[in-house]
């Protein structure tokens, strides 16, 4: 062989590998998609904790390459880098961390001051069945159908748990989804809010949350725990390491291991999970019918369990003492996006009355959402699973 | 030291506890053929020998080396499985074939024992203390050749349990399965059944929203009855103390007067030279926060977003 057939075979063979050559249409859609949510973070200021880590993992995922070239790079390859990270979200291991850094960052002494409030975490929760039905009518089977529907409960790490369990093949949308839902909770629960309370309504001034024991706080984690996995087992990763968070915060003795659960470990799941969840949305998976069936979906469950929320609390107040009477603007909080759903809450009371603040009041059904959802995550999970 | 003990003695009983569970108790004797009449499966010499399926019910893999396989009530330490065999490990869920041929130094899963056709055979498996039974059943004498005796469901039934077993003919009902599930399942049958039961998701609705409401309203009643047991602590406290500073109160009246108070301190400033002015020093210190607004939750994740 002359030598500069040599030279000519090889840059051949290595033209071949570059992703100049493997690139499709599909890739350089995703691609845009990926720089799309980098765009809404930096710029927007959407999210930017999650949107920065799933953006840049979309370029990662769908930077084309040979994939018959056995180079172990893409996140489906066996033993590849981004595979064994890939594991926490193919697993279901991330989500328990996130959510025990949840509980170590999340102060309950609203709910345990007004526990009542639980129950519009609770109502909230109807967006998730609510888009179970659609997703039904859609023509999705029931697993898959229960993995999209979770995405009502607004929040990403229950989304990605329950996926993981339910519709491997669909978690990437579906992540993503729940994700960019969250991110756009400020312009899609206000309309929400205005149409279904009237102008009265949104002027009821609740009184002060009275002031919670440290005893109290103290025995929620254990007794809410206990009680909530009692009813439902399969929510145990979930509910276990939200509470088991929350009780190093609160006992006043691992102030060390709270804020490295609240901080660093947070942090560090936090970029592992954005940017496998974003390396995972490959073009050749991720831009298919089904995902935007998911995206469809996902966001009419957004609207059931934002509405939901603000109608239960209308009806509850029909049957709470006028002294009692609950602002309906603090049901949209009942999806577990913490805390952004409760300042969407708060930025409404203070417009109508800018002594109107809703704030502590909205803290309330938003964490309890978050158990909520984790709640409607194990019942689908042992339903369906 | 006190302490100390408690906590080793707690320690341990954890340990303990997590030791019992890690147990090969879940390891279940699953199917059984007496008689291999050469329309079953063949060992790794190419013979039809009788064989036993053990079956790892736990979802977790399962070491069974040492563990002891026999057919002898009195004997129950008849047949040791062999240490040093990788493939003595079971992974979750799954099964291992032994063969009944009575040549142990044929391999780890060739036992020393054969099984008797015509009568009832006794099968068992023990700890490897020998003496703790972890599965044992009675595989009936009426057994044909080529028919094998399994369990109804992979590993579900109690020990000994007669009623959780079926004989299997090997017709397209009752299939034999040799190193394979007893049922073979191509779907899930949750799902399978909510499809057929509930094709438009009311009752999985009405289900789940019943048992969100009931878990969130359990856990609202709960905190309302302590909310109102933490008050009545806290207000049957106050009331005490109250009244405790009454006492005290009382007490200070009936000793001091202001008058002997103003003299008392009027004469300890003669004596201490006391006056009231400070020593001017103002110390700062740093306030320590317990989280880092550049990861709060409250700062970050979920800030609303800014025209710009």
């Amino acid at each position: 062989m002359a030598f500069s057939d040599f030279l000519m075979q090889n840059l051949q063979e290595f033209w071949h590998l570059t992703g100049f050559y493997n690139a499709t249409f599909k890739h350089l859609v995703m691609l845009v998609v990926g720089l799309f949510f980098i765009w809404l973070a930096i710029k927007k200021n959407f999210e930017p904790m999650l949107l920065v880590p799933i953006g840049f993992g979309i370029l990662i995922g769908n930077v084309p390459f040979n994939t018959t070239a056995g180079l172990e790079i893409g996140i489906y390859e066996e033993g590849s880098v981004l595979n064994i990270l890939y594991n926490g979200v193919s697993a279901g291991w991330y989500p328990p961390l996130i959510f025990l850094g949840i509980g170590a960052m999340t102060d309950f002494s609203a709910l345990i001051a007004n526990p009542k409030l639980m129950l519009i975490g609770a109502a909230a929760q109807f967006g998730i069945f609510g888009a179970y039905m659609v997703a039904l009518l859609l023509g999705f089977a029931p697993d898959q159908a229960g993995a999209i529907a979770i995405i009502g409960g607004a929040d990403g790490p229950t989304a990605i748990f329950l996926s993981s369990k339910l519709a491997p093949n669909l978690m990437g949308a579906i992540a993503v989804s729940a994700y960019s839902y969250m991110a756009l909770v400020p312009v899609i629960q206000p309309p929400l809010m205005r149409l279904f309370t009237t102008k009265k309504e949104r002027l009821i001034k609740m009184k002060p949350a009275r002031a919670v024991s440290q005893n109290e706080k103290i025995i929620f984690p254990i007794v809410g725990m206990i009680l909530t996995c009692f009813v439902v087992p399969s929510g145990l990763p979930l509910l276990g390491m939200l509470f088991f968070g929350n009780l190093l915060r609160e006992c006043g003795v691992t102030n060390r291991l709270a804020k490295t659960a609240s901080n660093a470990l947070t942090d560090i799941v936090t970029i592992l999970l954005g940017m496998t969840v974003g390396a995972s949305t490959q073009a050749s998976e991720f831009l298919t019918w089904e995902t935007i069936r998911i995206f469809l979906l996902g966001f009419m469950a957004f609207v059931i369990a934002s509405a939901s929320g603000v109608i239960f609390v209308k009806l509850f107040n029909l049957v709470l003492p006028q002294s009692k009477k609950i602002n309906p603007l603090i049901g949209n909080a009942g999806v577990s996006a913490v805390p952004m759903s409760a300042r969407i809450s708060n930025n409404l009371g203070l417009e109508y009355d800018p002594s109107n603040y809703l704030l502590m009041h909205a803290m309330g059904p938003n964490v309890a959402g978050v158990i909520g959802s984790a709640v409607a995550a194990g019942v689908l999970l042992g339903f369906l699973a | 030291m006190k302490k100390r003990i408690l906590t080793l003695l707690l320690v341990a009983l954890t340990c303990a506890g997590a030791v019992m569970a890690q147990g090969r108790r879940g390891l279940r004797i699953n199917e059984v053929m007496i008689q291999n009449d050469s329309t079953s499966v063949v060992d790794d010499f190419g013979r039809y020998n009788a064989w036993v399926e053990l079956f790892n019910s736990t979802f977790g893999p399962l070491e069974i080396s040492s563990v002891f396989l026999t057919n002898d009530r009195n004997n129950n330490t008849l047949y040791p499985v062999p240490l040093g065999d990788v493939n003595t490990e079971i992974p979750a869920r799954q099964h291992v074939l032994f063969w009944a041929d009575g040549e142990p130094n044929k391999g780890t899963f060739h036992m020393n024992f054969t099984f008797t056709p015509g009568q009832d055979n006794y099968i068992a498996i023990y700890d490897a203390n020998g003496l703790s039974l972890i599965d044992e059943i009675v595989v009936p004498g009426d057994l044909k050749p080529g028919q094998s005796y399994a369990r109804k469901v992979d590993g579900e039934g109690g020990v000994g349990e007669a009623d959780a077993w079926e004989v299997r003919d090997g017709s397209d009902a009752k299939y034999i399965t040799p190193s394979s599930n007893n049922i073979i399942k191509s779907t899930n049958s949750k799902v399978d059944m909510f499809a057929e039961e509930d094709p438009r998701g009311g009752g999985m609705a009405v289900m789940a929203m019943c048992i969100v409401f009931t878990a969130l309203l359990v856990l609202a009643i709960c905190f309302y009855i302590i909310n109102k047991i933490g008050a009545s602590i806290s207000r049957s406290r106050k009331i005490k103390a109250l009244a405790e500073n009454d006492e005290v109160e009382e007490h200070h009246k009936e000793q001091d007067s202001g008058e002997v108070i103003a003299a008392i301190a009027a004469a300890l400033a003669e004596h201490l030279d006391a006056h009231d002015r400070e020593n001017t020093v103002l110390t700062i210190n740093k306030v320590r926060r317990a989280y880092s607004p550049w990861s709060s939750k409250i700062y970050g994740l979920r800030e609303l977003p800014n025209r710009r």
